[in-house]
């Protein structure tokens, strides 16, 4: 074995794992993310809601703004006027219909700027892959959040 | 008793087979089924096919944070020929649609699409002239990730949900128990 040997290979090969044993003390980086989560940010959006008042009447109004600010259009309001017997917003009028086309969204958050009442909001849940186009047609009954029991 | 039947479509849509499997019954087949569909679920090597600013996000993914070495994918293949999942990420333009056709046709069986993001997936914002609406117009996807981009956590749960598709693909039945049969007996 030469100096030569020594000085052009095993040094630097020992120099490169150095710097490999010292990283070693280092915290992991990696999320291990079906068991763990990252925190989302403060202001991600992702997965959109429609929120109720705490009396358990709908937010949304069925004034289509939302489905206007849209920049992909993927927002699909119906509305229908509200009566004394049936009431489910507390305005005129409410939607019957609220269908988000979850795959073509962009999550921009312009329809929860939009809203003039706050009903539509973007929470954090990530999880939308799904393997059918079909089910990526989210309709109000899945957007819509269920009355907060007051027990 | 009768046995479940489930109707499948051969993937390569370039050669359209509809066939029937019998589930349940031969230990042999099941065990070479499970030890199979593990090991394409758990090798898959994505095609390093970036065409937007998903990419971007589709290499985080594989960066050390999220670590997509971690679901024995860190392989990304530049050769269509040693890849079998092709993560569409990003606007598939007109132009680009009969490329990744090709690139789709080169790949071996068995092969995987992940569409990812909203242009890939539904053309997005992008409802113009240029893009195609949609990649499904082009290639079979099997699973579409939504999102503008998806986040690499979003991108790893649709690979999660790819391999959970994988798993429960049975390798080994289909080709003892593939029956082709007319389009009248499927739509029937």
């Amino acid at each position: 074995m030469s100096v030569d040997f020594l000085k052009e290979v095993a040094k630097p090969v020992m120099a490169g794992l150095g710097i490999t044993a010292r990283r070693l003390r280092n915290k992991k980086v990696t999320i291990s993310y079906p068991e763990q989560r990252r925190e989302q940010y403060p202001r991600t959006r992702w997965r959109h809601a429609l929120t109720r008042y705490d009396s358990g009447l709908e937010r949304c109004i069925g004034c289509s703004l939302c489905a206007g600010a849209c920049p992909a259009r993927c927002i699909y309001v119906e509305a229908a006027p509200n009566t004394d017997e049936d009431r489910k917003s507390p305005g005129e009028r409410y939607a019957v219909r609220y269908e988000i086309n979850m795959i073509r969204c962009i999550f921009c958050g312009f329809c929860q700027e939009a809203c003039p009442t706050g009903a539509i909001v973007l929470r954090k849940e990530f999880e939308l892959a799904d393997y059918h186009r079909e089910d990526f047609i989210y309709t109000k009954e899945m957007l819509l959040e269920p009355i907060r029991d007051e027990a | 008793m009768p046995k479940r039947v489930e109707e499948f479509a051969l993937h390569d849509s370039s050669t359209p087979v509809i066939g029937s499997v019998q589930k349940g019954g031969n230990v042999i087949l099941t065990t070479t089924d499970y030890v199979f569909s593990q090991a394409r679920a758990n090798s898959l090597w994505p095609l390093t096919f970036g065409l937007a600013c998903c990419a971007i996000e589709m290499m985080s993914t594989a960066a050390s944070r999220f670590d997509l070495a971690r679901f024995g994918m860190e392989a990304f293949r530049p050769s269509p020929r040693q890849a079998d999942l092709m993560i569409i990420a990003g606007r598939l333009s007109k132009k680009m649609a009969p490329v990744l056709r090709q690139i789709y046709d080169q790949m071996p069986e068995p092969k995987w699409v992940i569409s990812m993001g909203a242009c890939a997936s539904s053309g997005g914002v992008y409802n113009n002239y240029a893009i195609v609406q949609g990649a499904d117009q082009v290639v079979p996807v099997d699973v579409y990730v939504p999102g503008c981009p998806p986040s690499p956590d979003a991108l790893l749960y649709g690979i999660i949900k790819l391999q959970e598709k994988i798993k429960r693909d049975r390798f080994a039945s289909k080709l003892i128990e593939l029956k082709p049969r007319t389009i009248e007996e499927v739509s029937a």
